[in-house]
């Protein structure tokens, strides 16, 4: 039954070429100072310099995976306290899920990577070939000198823009302006060079060629997101009540779209809007500056397409006025997402101010539980971690507080103090006996509380834990 | 079976396969080409993969691959680089004075986590992975501060070096308690009447009269190992018998089953299954538990 007049479809499909075309307009606008916000963040932050004294970097924010610290200005994080960034992630991830149930793909349209330098590569390609008229032509003729001429040009900056964003990113990691002379003086460590060529070749691959391939085919958040998104969820929209049919004004009984295309040919995902909301819409929103301009043009209000959720679309078709922005956005789904992502946040910040100075840990010796001494004193012995975050050597007391009698000794010193070196951890041996046939030497379990508190200062930290009798 | 009319896809429509079952058609969602040309190119990369790397398994192994890549010549080189870096710091502990190693923070960094992975391989299996022994039953807790052969890092040293009771090196420590039950050099109640006399002298539950009488018999027999007043003596590994450690055990029924039978500990030498640095640096280790002297 297969017609012989038509060839089977294929299986795999061409990429067709996108030329956006410029715009004008409120969305537009707001999509370049993004650009220059988060792309100023970008480049600029690893440059910051902040004073930690001596034995510190003074780079602002700084990943120093060699001596395992992040530093994040006047915040410094341990391994130990790595929460801090899983918290941080935790936020960044109810972030997501809150903008999503707001203003559906917000993230997409204007502040992930690809989109922001996919936008900068087209800037690029618009300076260097002209605009969309000018680059079709330019796409549709031979390989001659012009277009030769322009192609390398475009690529040479593509290329440069490339290498200053995978320069970037290892400057996060390292002293910046040193990494940045041993680049130059091609002194640095191949590690550095590979992950700039391999960040260089991605930005240049994705930005200038893959561009709308990565949002359709090869990222999970557009697949993602729609488990956060409900009918209350802002996306763009076509209003076919307003717009059907389309067509001449002059004829009597069009709608107000007048099929200028200007909303297809601004789309850098070459997609049709008109068609409905649809997998490749990255919620940019160019088409609705594209349609405002022709609105304007042709003396209709604004809005033929805009911001528009699924509920407006049925209040608007029983000519209803649709629902508020803020009724859109303050929702109990967006309530909630709000609230847990500012009980975490607040959570890190107490968390942060409440860190004390000394840091330590205490590890009991569980094998053996405790040791009998040759005058029948029964010894327990503590692994205590202390970490001297304050940037200079200190000098720590140890000591004991119970409502049993017990001595403290420390392995290989006289006294109970121990000194450790500025930014180090330091491991020692705490030893604490209690005298033969005392309560606690003869008691399952006594509890009792060390403590560490700084020499010549005020700063202490304690630590409970227990002790443990012959009786077991 | 499913033909149906081919259909192209309108625009913005999905067209269809032309497969139809009861109804339900096959749509057609074509894959990018480039997809497709990234998949043969990680069929080409894996093909090259297998000729550059181990991979196709043979009888008697696998194919080596051109790159001659292997994961044990990676490790053994990996270990070499780390035995390279410690060369130096291994030296300077061989040509340390014994008794300064503990107190140079710089020899202890290394020695220490070194003595603790030797001890863990070679004397967890006596002495116990926390080097708590197992009391009673005669292998040394080396926590407390009791030592039968000497508890200074040179003691500690030259036990680990020369082995206790071992006859094929004349360093070895090396002694020997009479069997005094069983070879019949005292009789059973003198066996009776010394235990309770070592009771006594070590606090416990005991016979005064009993121990009375064991008091000469202790005088007679004992004393030139154990001392006058039960102190021991480490040149013979005589243990004390007034305090509170026992390496066999200290109630009545196990000093009466030491003095009839008497004990014969042994600890291997480590010189030569051990290098010098090895030994030096779990004789730190052993120090620093707590019991050093």
């Amino acid at each position: 039954m297969t017609s012989p007049d038509i060839d089977p479809p294929s299986l795999y499909a061409k990429r067709e070429p996108i030329f956006p075309r410029r715009v004008k307009g409120t969305f537009r606008t707001l999509k370049w100072w993004l650009m220059a916000v988060t792309l100023g963040i970008y480049y600029v932050t690893p440059w910051i310099r902040w004073d930690r004294g001596p034995n510190l970097p003074d780079q602002a924010v700084l990943v120093d995976i060699a001596n395992r610290r992040f530093f994040f200005f006047m915040i410094e994080i341990w391994p130990h306290e790595f929460y801090f960034v899983a918290g941080l992630l935790i936020m960044a991830g109810l972030g997501l899920f809150l903008f999503t149930s707001a203003a559906g793909r917000v993230w997409c349209g204007y502040a992930c990577p690809q989109t922001v330098w996919t936008d900068l590569y087209i800037l690029v390609e618009r300076w260097v070939k002209g605009d969309r008229n000018a680059r079709i032509r330019l796409h549709r003729q031979g390989w001659d000198a012009e277009k030769i001429r322009k192609n390398l040009t475009k690529w040479a900056i593509w290329l440069l823009i490339g290498l200053a964003t995978g320069g970037a990113w290892i400057f996060y990691f390292t002293d910046a302006p040193t990494l940045m002379r041993d680049l130059v003086t091609l002194s640095a460590h191949p590690a550095a060079y590979t992950t700039m060529f391999i960040l260089t070749a991605t930005t240049f691959a994705f930005g200038g060629f893959a561009r709308e391939q990565i949002c359709i085919y090869a990222c999970p958040w557009p697949r993602i997101q729609a488990a956060m998104m409900d009918e209350d969820t802002l996306t763009i929209g076509y209003r076919d009540w307003r717009g059907e049919p389309r067509g001449k004004q002059a004829v009597e009984g069009n709608g107000d779209c007048i099929d200028c295309m200007a909303c297809v040919n601004v789309c850098p995902m070459g997609i049709d809007i008109r068609d409905g909301q649809q997998l490749a819409c990255i919620t940019c929103g160019l088409c609705i500056d594209a349609c405002d301009v022709t609105m304007d043009k042709i003396g209709k209000p604004h809005g033929l397409i805009g911001y528009l959720a699924l509920t407006d679309e049925t209040r608007e078709r029983a000519g209803q006025p649709a629902k508020s922005v803020w009724k859109h956005v303050f929702r109990p789904r967006t309530v909630i997402y709000t609230v847990l992502w500012a009980g975490v946040g607040i959570g890190l910040v107490v968390a942060l101010f409440l860190r004390s100075p000394i840091d330590i840990s205490v590890t009991p010796q569980r094998n053996p539980l405790y040791v009998t001494l040759k005058d029948g004193t029964i010894r327990n012995t503590y692994d205590l971690r202390l970490r001297n975050k304050s940037g200079q050597d200190e000098t720590y007391l140890i000591t004991v507080t119970s409502e049993e009698h017990f001595i403290l000794h420390l392995e290989g010193a006289a006294d109970t103090q121990v000194t450790v070196p500025a930014n180090e951890t330091l491991q020692q041996r705490v030893y604490i006996e209690a005298a033969p046939d005392s309560e606690a030497a003869t008691e399952d379990k006594t509890r009792l509380r060390l403590w560490v508190s700084r020499a010549g200062g005020t700063e202490r930290v304690s630590h409970d834990t227990v002790f443990n009798g012959k009786d077991d | 079976m499913c033909a149906k009319k081919v259909t192209k896809a309108a625009p913005g429509q999905v067209g269809t396969t032309g497969h139809e079952w009861d109804g339900i058609e096959e749509l057609n969602n074509p894959l990018p080409r480039w997809w497709v040309w990234v998949f043969y190119a990680t069929i080409v990369w894996g093909i090259g993969y297998t000729i550059a790397y181990p991979a196709w398994p043979l009888l008697t192994g696998a194919t080596p691959g051109v790159l001659g890549s292997s994961t044990r010549a990676d490790v053994q080189a990996e270990i070499d680089t780390f035995d390279a870096k410690n060369a130096d710091i291994k030296a300077k502990l061989v040509a340390a004075p014994l008794d300064q190693i503990v107190t140079t923070p710089e020899l202890m960094a290394y020695a220490e986590p070194a003595g603790a992975a030797v001890f863990r391989t070679n004397c967890a299996q006596c002495h116990g992975a926390g080097a708590a022994g197992v009391v009673g039953k005669g292998y040394p807790n080396l926590l407390d501060n009791d030592w039968l052969w000497g508890g200074t890092i040179d003691d500690i040293h030259t036990t680990i070096t020369h082995g206790i009771r071992n006859t094929a090196d004349a360093d070895a420590r090396y002694s020997q308690m009479p069997r005094f039950g069983v070879d019949e050099l005292l009789e059973p109640a003198q066996v009776d009447a010394v235990v309770e006399h070592v009771l006594a002298i070590s606090g416990q539950e005991h016979d005064a009269t009993l121990a009375a009488e064991g008091a000469t018999v202790f005088a007679e027999n004992c004393v030139a190992c154990h001392g006058e007043k039960g102190q021991g003596d480490r040149a013979q590994g005589a243990p004390t018998l007034t305090d509170a450690i026992w390496l066999y055990g200290g109630d009545r029924a196990a000093i009466k089953t030491t003095v009839t039978y008497a004990r014969f500990g042994v600890m291997p030498p480590w010189a030569g299954r051990l290098t010098e640095d090895e030994i030096r640096a779990v004789a730190a280790y052993v120090h620093s538990r707590g019991g050093g002297e």
